[in-house]
């Protein structure tokens, strides 16, 4: 089976997407761990989607986004970037910049935090 | 593997780099850390000058040699 349109739906759909290995409650790697850490200072609203379930979501989702490694961060359908980029927004004030001018100015104020199964 | 390969590839990637290092985190040969500062990435978001790092290192990427890579990028004047 195919996983792409249902994460170009996650993408396309969610304010913030956050593709990750394992879950916000059980995360299975460090830098998934970074970048949802980054994303929780900012208080971004993030939807998360494990890719460990399936190899193949990995590989699609690479395709899609041209994107080579975990995670990737995307907000309103825009790839952000991995670990790195996120950490180095957020230390800056750039992620909380990007969030308030795309979400709105109240977008920390939902403080909700999500999950999506694909597989 | 050692870092001298991946050094390899992005100095060929980038040849007027003005600084360009690769680390070893932990000394297994897999988890790697890199730092490009370039010319070539300046004007560039750090999307696309992570990119231009994730090009250079397609091969090594592909075939699992890299099993994590941290990158730190700079467009330099």
């Amino acid at each position: 089976m195919s996983y792409s349109d249902k994460i170009k739906d996650v993408i396309g759909d969610a304010d913030v997407a956050l593709f990750m290995k394992g879950t916000p409650q059980f995360v299975m790697c460090g830098n998934s761990d970074r970048a949802l850490a980054a994303l929780r200072r900012a208080g971004a609203p993030v939807t998360a989607v494990d890719i460990l379930p399936d190899p193949q979501i990995r590989q699609e989702l690479s395709q899609i986004s041209g994107w080579p490694t975990i995670p990737q961060v995307f907000v309103k359908g825009e790839l952000v970037g991995g670990a790195d980029i996120v950490e180095e927004l957020e230390a800056s004030g750039e992620l909380e910049q990007t969030l308030r001018a795309k979400l709105g100015d109240d977008y920390a104020s939902s403080r909700s935090e999500r999950t999506v199964t694909l597989a | 593997m050692s870092t001298q390969p991946l050094r390899d590839l992005l100095e060929h990637a980038f040849p007027d780099a003005t600084e360009l290092d690769v680390v070893d985190r932990t000394g297994g040969g897999d988890h790697f850390q890199v730092v490009v500062a370039s010319p070539s990435l300046s004007g560039l978001s750090l999307v696309e000058q992570h990119r231009r790092v994730y090009e250079a290192l397609a091969a090594p990427l592909a075939d699992g040699t890299i099993h994590e890579l941290r990158i730190k990028t700079k467009g330099t004047a």
